[in-house]
């Protein structure tokens, strides 16, 4: 009987049963950020130990950044956390990609860019979108900071094991449907606690065909529908990306990557679960309320509560939809937005820009519309420089801003103002998440948030451009 | 390192409506800009329980009936969202015990079992029930028995929960913090260290 990916990597990094019936799991890999760790390291200091393996540690700083002006928050608290962390990765020796470093950015973003990311690894942050270094056949888990503690202490953590759901969707992607459509649609099928309990294996043609980028949109949301992680297993495209990367050794490449290859789940795995989804019923798809599985295609209706099927369903609409202000029975396309939002840890990188820039020539930011684009890390800000990326938007009426977590969340100066609309490529749309308690989140992919942009208000990009048939 | 066995906890109770409520909801991002988690527990569910104007809302945790309650009653999924500790940590601080939900997210479940509060998780009629006995008298006593995983109110009420098996056995024996644990495999963690190419 073969094994899954997430089996054999288990197995492999299991270093024992401990007395309550949980896994003792190695984690090789750590990363580490300003919001979850100084505590981590108080914990650390009062129980008198010792960082185990600092050179498996990496630590960044993403959330608390501003996105002007980067090095140096007005926020005393800001400023605070980024002196604790650098003070805490100096007393221990643990590997710091600094503002000064060119390499910063959201720890998501910059871990695969290094190269730190690899297949069969653990990896384990203190950040719920961890899940999304599975797109490199990684099982990677968000953890609380107590246990950034035990990983740092020990480089092992006490876990239960997972299911594993395949989910395997096939055939053709229709134009203008992305992955962060794809990931929508898996969350709004299955539900935000349908994968309580599982790590999902991403399977099947389209997740083939999806650059590593693409991936990780897949992965990173993973935790939105329940579930602890999220994995691809690894291929080509996985050793194309990885060669050459910084923390990739290539003295023995052809050895490592028969190696990496080899975690791929086996052709008789067996699986807890399998979901089947056909790509050509995906269409671009929106969030209405406020839980990521309030999803709908951008040519439906928002829901009626008087037509939803249980009791509690008509309750968590009505709360939804009294939080939004949006209509019920009405169409999503045309509601008016105030804000956009390009970046975070779900699409701010090299290929989400280039997409969007591919179409934005010629186009204007609608009057009274915000409109920041955020890259995922510096590296990606580099790379985008060079491809003029940033001119585009800029003249299309964006503002382009440094790398951080950005309008993903509410700490650092991008916030949403009262109960402003936003459309955004981040992942999150809770009450409050933008940064303001009655501020309201509609997530979609970065073509659709231009397109939203465009129009000053929601609509199908597929109208507002002219795509071309994918390659 | 030696840990007080939980075997239960007790008190007076508040319901918290609503099913998926998320750890943004439960402690907003802007109270994590802190480098201890001390001073969290007024924050908790903040941006619900005060308006733009920061007047108090109609939440319950505002409601002076419930006040003083260390039991949080609540619905599905309760814990969703970001990995945050900030949010069991915030509640931990407010003054909760225990909770029981239909339901409950996996990184919050973890992180709450190891600030030593357990979470039961009761069918949806049995929260309805317990939720109908506070409010009819909001002096009722709730107690969680981790060992025998049942819930009984001073009312009377006595129903079944579940946990996993490890968190109560984690909770009951004193090893809701697994640190000392961890630390005593270390001669496994070198071996296992050694073994793996990538480390
Ligand atoms: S970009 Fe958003 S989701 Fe990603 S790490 Fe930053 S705050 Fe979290």
């Amino acid at each position: 009987m073969g094994k899954s990916l997430f089996q054999k990597v288990w197995d492999t990094h299991r270093v024992g049963t401990l007395a309550d019936g949980r896994t003792q799991l190695f984690i090789g890999t750590h990363l580490i950020h300003e919001v979850t760790s100084p505590q981590a390291f108080g914990m650390l200091r009062d129980l008198g130990l010792q960082v185990k393996f600092p050179q498996r540690t990496f630590a960044t700083v993403d959330h608390i950044v501003p996105t002007r002006n980067q090095s140096a928050p007005q926020d005393p608290l800001a400023a605070a956390m980024m002196t604790a962390l650098r003070d805490n990765v100096t007393e221990f020796g643990i590997t710091y990609f600094d503002l000064a470093s060119g390499k910063q950015g959201v720890v998501h973003v910059v871990g695969p860019e290094q190269g730190i990311t690899q297949p069969g690894t653990t990896i384990a942050c203190g950040d719920s979108h961890t899940a999304t270094h599975g797109a490199f056949g990684a099982i990677a888990f968000g953890i609380g900071t107590t246990q950034v503690r035990d990983v740092l202490a020990t480089q092992t953590l006490a876990l239960e094991t997972l299911k594993v759901r395949r989910i395997e969707v096939s055939g053709q992607l229709p134009p203008g449907v992305y992955a962060k459509d794809v990931i929508l649609h898996i969350i709004r099928l299955l539900g935000a606690r349908g994968g309580i309990g599982y790590a999902y294996e991403y399977a099947g043609e389209v997740f083939e065909r999806m650059s590593m980028e693409e991936r990780m949109t897949v992965c990173n949301m993973s935790i939105e529908g329940g579930a602890r992680c999220g994995y691809v297993n690894p291929d080509a495209k996985t050793l194309a990306y990885l060669r050459d990367r910084p923390y990739v050794d290539m003295t023995d490449f052809e050895t490592t990557a028969a190696r990496w290859l080899a975690w791929a789940s086996d052709a008789d795995a067996v699986y807890d679960d399998l979901v089947r989804i056909d790509a050509a019923t995906i269409e671009p798809t929106v969030t209405w309320g406020i839980s990521p599985d309030q999803g709908i295609a951008i040519s439906e209706t928002i829901p009626d509560p008087d037509r939803a099927p249980t009791q509690q369903e008509k309750d968590s609409i009505l709360e939804a939809l009294a939080y939004m202000k949006l209509p019920a029975g009405a169409p999503i396309k045309g509601v008016a937005i105030d804000v956009a939002f390009i970046g975070s840890c779900t699409n701010g990188r090299l290929s989400d820009f280039r997409e969007v820039a591919r179409y934005l020539r010629g186009h204007q930011v609608a009057p009274g519309v915000t409109a920041l684009a955020v890259p995922g890390s510096q590296i990606v800000a580099a790379l985008c420089e060079q491809e003029g990326l940033p001119q585009i938007f800029r003249a299309a009426g964006f503002e382009w801003r440094d790398a951080g977590c950005s309008m993903c969340l509410a700490m650092n100066p991008d916030k949403l103002v009262g109960d402003q609309l936003c459309a955004s490529s981040s992942n999150r749309n809770f009450k409050g998440r933008q940064g303001s308690s009655t501020g309201r989140t509609v997530l979609m992919s970065p073509l659709m948030v231009a397109a939203a942009a465009i129009r000053g208000s929601i609509a199908d990009a597929r109208e507002v451009f002219a795509l071309e048939p994918r390659a | 390192m030696s840990l007080a066995p939980i075997t239960q906890v007790s008190g007076r109770a508040v319901y918290i409506p609503g099913a998926d409520i998320d750890t943004d909801r439960i402690i907003p991002a802007r109270f994590m800009k802190c480098i201890t988690f001390d001073g969290l527990g007024e924050f908790a569910f903040f941006d619900v329980r005060f308006d733009e104007h920061g007047q108090p809302t109609a939440h319950p945790l505002n409601d002076p009936r419930f006040a003083g309650a260390s039991i949080l009653l609540a619905g599905a999924n309760f814990g969703c969202g970001s990995s945050r500790e900030h949010a069991p940590q915030s509640l931990r601080k407010y003054g909760f015990d225990g909770i029981i939900a239909e339901s409950f997210a996996e990184i919050f479940f973890g992180n709450s079992t190891t600030l030593a509060m357990p979470c039961v998780i009761a069918s949806a009629a049995d929260v309805a029930a317990l939720r109908a006995a506070v409010a009819a008298d909001p002096a009722t006593l709730l107690t969680i028995d981790v060992m025998a995983l049942r819930v009984r109110s001073s009312g009377g009420l006595d129903i079944p929960v579940t946990m996993p098996e490890s968190a109560r056995e984690a909770l009951v024996s004193g090893r809701w913090d697994p640190i000392q644990e961890l630390l005593d495999n270390v001669a496994a963690i070198d071996a296992k260290a050694a073994a793996l190419h990538y480390v």
